[in-house]
C-alpha cells in the first residue's frame, strides 16, 4: 500500500474512534464574542470621572520629571497674560481621570482603557498591544477643574496576520470633558488582539 | 535656539525643512519614577526593576507613556516658546526608555500652514532615540502665533480646530 494511504487510513481511523479532534477553522477560531464585541462600536461605555480636582503639586512634579522650565507654569504673571491663568501641561490629560491606588470600600481599581481589556477577554485574545496613539487638546486644562472621561470604540478590524501572531486591531476613544462640559481633548488607542504565533 | 523664556517663535520664522534643536538627557531611575507617579501611574515595571525584568522581559524599570509625552511637551515649547499650543500628536513607541539611557529628541518641520479660521500652524516631525536607534516616532501639529500680535491660547470654540 503506498505510504501516503497509511497515513489517510490511520488518520481516518483515529479520527472515527474519537482520538483526534476536529481542526478548528479560522473562522470557528477567531469568532469567539466577536458579536458581542462588534455591538459596542460608537456606544459610550466605562465613564469615569476624575477623583480630585485638578492641582498643581502634580504639575509641578510633572514638570520637574522632564525639567519643563515654560514660564506659563512657573510664572502667574505670565500664565494670566498668556494663557489666561495657570493651566497644565496639555500631555497630563490622562492624569486627571486616573483612579486612586487605594481608597476605602473599592474592592478593585479600574483601569484605564477598559475597553481594550474587554476586548482582549470577549475575543478570546490573550495578548494586546497598544500600536499607536493620537491625542487631540481642545480647552486647556485649569486647576481646580474636575475632569471625566467616556471610551467609545470606533472600529474592529477583520482578522489580521502581523510577526506578532494572528487577530484583530481595534481603535478606542477615550473623550475627555471639564466640569462645564467643555471638550478639553481625546485620545485616541489603536490597539492589536493577538495569539501567539497563530498564523 | 531654546524659547524657555517667555519669547515665541511665530509662522513667519518657520519654514518646512527647519530642523529643531536636539534635546539630549540622561534618564535615572528617579526621573522615570517622578514621571510614573506625577502621571498617576502606579503599574509596577515603572518603579520595580524585579518586575520589569522578569514580567516584562525589560532591561529595567521603563519610562511610561504620559512621561514620553511631558518630554515631547517640552521639547516642543523649548523650540516654540509659551504661546506654542499643541493641537495634537501621535507616536509610535518601539523599545522602551531604561535608566542609563541617554535620550536624544531631534525633530523637522515638515509643513506650515494657516487654516481656514486663521489659525497658524507648524508641522512636526520628531523622534526620540537612544543609543543611536530610534525609539518612539512622533508627529505634530503646533499652534504658533500668526505674527507678535497674535496669541494661540486666545483661541476657543470654533476659532481653534486641532
Amino acid at each position: 500500500m503506498p505510504k501516503r494511504s497509511l497515513i489517510a487510513n490511520l488518520w481516518c481511523s483515529l479520527r472515527h474512534a474519537g482520538l483526534l479532534l476536529k481542526p478548528m477553522s479560522d473562522a470557528d477560531d477567531f469568532s469567539t464574542g466577536l458579536e458581542e464585541a462588534l455591538s459596542w462600536i460608537n456606544q459610550e461605555r466605562h465613564a469615569v470621572s476624575g477623583e480630585f480636582d485638578v492641582e498643581r503639586g502634580y504639575i509641578f512634579t510633572t514638570c520637574a520629571s522632564v525639567q519643563n522650565g515654560n514660564p506659563i507654569y512657573w510664572d502667574d504673571a505670565v500664565a494670566q497674560a498668556l494663557t489666561g491663568g495657570p493651566t497644565a501641561p496639555l500631555t497630563m490629560l490622562s492624569a486627571w481621570f486616573r483612579p486612586h491606588y487605594w481608597m476605602p470600600g473599592r474592592e478593585t481599581i479600574p483601569q484605564p482603557w477598559q475597553t481594550h481589556f474587554d476586548l482582549k477577554k470577549t475575543l478570546a485574545l490573550p495578548e494586546a498591544v497598544a500600536t499607536d496613539s493620537e491625542v487631540v487638546f481642545g480647552e486647556p486644562v485649569r486647576p481646580g477643574d474636575r475632569i471625566s472621561a467616556v471610551e467609545t470604540l470606533r472600529s474592529l478590524s477583520e482578522v489580521k496576520t502581523t510577526k506578532l501572531g494572528k487577530g484583530r486591531f481595534w481603535v478606542i476613544d477615550c473623550v475627555c470633558s471639564n466640569q462645564n462640559g467643555g471638550w478639553v481633548g481625546t485620545e485616541t488607542m489603536t490597539g492589536f488582539g493577538y495569539r501567539k504565533g497563530a498564523r | 535656539m531654546s524659547n524657555a523664556g517667555t519669547q515665541s517663535l511665530t509662522l513667519p520664522d518657520v519654514s518646512a525643512g527647519d530642523t529643531l534643536p536636539p534635546l539630549v538627557h540622561e534618564v535615572s531611575t528617579t526621573s522615570v519614577v517622578l514621571g510614573a507617579l506625577a502621571s498617576r501611574d502606579w503599574r509596577p515595571m515603572h518603579h520595580d526593576r524585579d518586575f520589569a525584568q522578569q514580567r516584562n522581559g525589560t532591561r529595567d524599570i521603563f519610562m511610561n507613556t504620559p512621561n514620553q509625552a511631558a518630554w515631547l511637551e517640552r521639547y516642543i515649547t523649548d523650540w516654540g516658546g509659551p504661546r506654542a499650543r499643541i493641537g495634537r500628536y501621535r507616536f509610535r513607541m518601539g523599545d522602551p526608555i531604561c535608566p542609563g539611557d541617554t535620550i536624544v529628541f531631534s525633530g523637522e518641520v515638515e509643513s506650515t500652514e494657516i487654516d481656514d479660521v486663521g489659525c497658524a500652524w507648524a508641522n512636526l516631525v520628531i523622534t526620540l532615540s537612544a543609543a543611536n536607534a530610534v525609539k518612539t516616532r512622533f508627529s505634530a501639529r503646533v499652534a504658533l502665533p500668526a505674527d507678535a500680535d497674535d496669541n494661540p491660547w486666545s483661541r476657543t470654540g470654533e476659532q481653534w480646530q486641532p
